[in-house]
């Protein structure tokens, strides 16, 4: 069994559902109108910040600000493309086809996430753009220090975030249950966790709130997070590994 | 050829294949039978390497099933016609599982031109019948021109049209030299399908032997006789030892009897025979025989059989 034809065949089945192209599109829409959006309404409100908010003021960050959203449908991408197997019955016959269940499994992933990879880059530069388009006078630009890294780890970022909704739909088998539980953690509970200050220093080691951290450009002023921008990202690509782990090691010891 | 060697999956508590040792051989259909619920399916997805044994081994010609290298092409299975993802096209589900195992694009025409679904090639999974569903499964099987196919229950739900095609394809691949191996839980349809038989009841292998021999072993022969005097031919018949049953509307039953016979011994009473019958029990009975004694001896062995075997099914 060559893995390249595994993923030749991974490739065929995730570019002929229409969820797919769906899930994607609704990525790449709600990031780039809800990143111009927050870009013009941080635009007028320049004038009414205080010293220490103009000083944190974070022009590439700001045109991310659609992702907090965008990312939703990432999720729902990359659980979709795992847990359709098992909705709808296919598994059985794809692990009748390929019977060795990690090539199966990673290749599935590898292909997805290329996609994704590709789609989070464009996205991640569109909403840039259009971004700094809309903050005028505010806007930063793709040389100044940090910006293009910022820009890359946007995309770097909606990738993970679909591979890690992978694993975990691995792990779960169900549609219903991953989004039952990935949709309110990374929409309420991560946020909830990252602001209460009871709890910030736990919740700032989870894959959002540390993956999002290669996002920012400027530092906020009053900022005590102990890692940096490629930290957080490592941050992250632990809890990616951890469920894709966690994923494999259910596919290969369960009955499909 | 499909080799078992003490198969056994257990559930929990729950046995549902219990220790089956059998060999599917090559070149002939071999039908797997057993009530609902006697674990076929679940010998199935082992073959397949999809569930587990508990205990016990299964291997295709000599090698379990993730050894294989591009296992379509050494079996085709159908197990379930709705394992598959609906909103794709009958050509790209397909075409998906050609390129996994390296099988060139155009047997993918080749095979929906086989099951007769060429012209719906295009169209989403998920509008087709149950019948349309049942030929893209048995497409996927064919897909790798495999020497081994494996269906469980192939004719479930579709109409006479579909069963016959059905039929007749299982025929011509045995005759085609391929080992082929189907699960039912009627054995009227078997007896149309298969040349051997291999029954399980409760997970439990009951029968593995020729149809021939299984009809042979398994099938009650009796006489069926009416008469108008039905008092003097039981007390002749009684007199010369043979075991006789009453039937509703005056029939009566001779078992292991011969009609000739009977017959002559009516004669030399004087007693008038309106029917004179030789009848071979069907083997529908003999596989519900086979099987109830399994499920009587293993679920309710403390409560004693309530009249003669199939006494109740044969009244409704």
């Amino acid at each position: 069994m060559a893995a390249i034809q595994v993923v030749r065949s991974e490739w065929t089945k995730i570019r002929s559902v229409a969820s797919t192209v769906w899930t994607l599109s609704i990525a790449v829409v709600v990031t780039l109108a809800l990143g111009m959006l927050i870009s013009a309404l941080s635009k007028s409100e320049f004038d009414n910040l205080s010293r220490n908010e103009r000083l944190s003021f974070d022009p590439t960050f700001i045109s991310f600000a659609g992702m907090t959203l965008g990312q939703l449908a990432m999720i729902v991408f990359g659980v979709l493309v795992v847990s359709n197997e098992y909705s709808t019955g296919m598994i059985r016959t794809s692990l009748a086809a390929v019977p060795q269940r990690g090539t199966f499994l990673f290749s599935k992933i590898a292909v997805a996430t290329g996609l994704a990879l590709v789609v989070g880059m464009v996205t991640s530069f569109a909403t840039f753009v259009l971004g700094q388009a809309m903050l005028g006078s505010h806007r930063a630009s793709i040389s100044d220090q940090g910006v293009l890294r910022a820009v890359i780890g946007g995309g770097l970022y909606m990738t993970l975030i679909a591979v890690f909704s992978m694993g975990v739909a691995a792990m779960l088998r169900s549609p219903m249950l991953s989004l039952g539980i990935l949709m309110p953690f990374f929409f309420l509970i991560s946020n909830i966790l990252g602001n209460v200050p009871a709890t910030r220093k736990v919740g700032r080691f989870l894959p959002d709130q540390a993956g999002s951290r290669i996002m920012q450009v400027v530092t906020p002023v009053d900022d005590d997070t102990p890692y940096g921008p490629w930290g957080g990202l490592g941050i992250m690509l632990l809890w990616v590994l951890a469920a894709l782990v966690g994923g494999y090691a259910v596919l290969k010891r369960r009955d499909a | 050829m499909i080799e078992l060697e003490g198969l056994t999956k257990r559930y929990g508590e729950k046995v549902a294949v219990n220790n089956l040792t059998f060999t599917v051989r090559r070149g002939i259909v071999t039908g797997f039978l057993g009530p609902n619920g006697a674990g076929k399916s679940t010998t199935m997805r082992m073959v397949l390497g999809l569930d587990r044994p508990t205990a016990g081994d299964v291997r295709i010609d000599g090698r379990h099933y993730d050894h294989l290298h591009d296992p379509l092409k050494y079996i085709g299975a159908l197990l379930d016609a709705k394992a598959m993802h609906g909103g794709r096209s009958a050509f790209n589900h397909l075409l998906c599982l050609a390129q996994s195992n390296g099988i060139p694009k155009s047997r993918v025409h080749e095979v929906l031109d086989t099951v007769g679904l060429t012209a719906v090639a295009k169209k989403k999974a998920k509008g087709f019948s149950l019948g349309m569903g049942q030929r893209l499964g048995i497409a996927g099987a064919l897909l790798g021109d495999p020497r081994i196919l494996m269906f469980d229950e192939p004719v479930n739900g579709l109409d006479p049209e579909g069963i016959h095609w059905m039929r007749n394809l299982m025929k011509s691949l045995a005759a085609q030299g391929r080992t082929v191996f189907v699960s039912s839980h009627l054995m009227s349809e078997m007896a149309l399908t298969a040349d051997h038989l291999v029954v399980i009841g409760q997970g439990r292998l009951l029968a593995d032997t020729s149809m021939a021999d299984f009809i042979e072993q398994n099938s009650r022969s009796y006489v069926r006789i009416r008469t108008p005097q039905r008092e003097r031919l039981l007390d002749v018949l009684h007199g010369a030892g043979t075991t006789v049953v009453e039937r509703g509307n005056g029939t009566l039953e001779a078992d292991g009897g011969k009609a000739e016979l009977i017959g002559e011994l009516a004669a030399r009473h004087q007693i008038v025979l309106h029917e004179l019958s030789p009848q071979q029990a069907s083997l529908e009975e003999a596989f519900m025989r086979l099987t109830a004694e399994s499920v009587e001896y293993h679920a309710h062995s403390e409560t004693p059989p309530a009249g003669p075997w199939g006494a109740e099914w044969r009244r409704s």
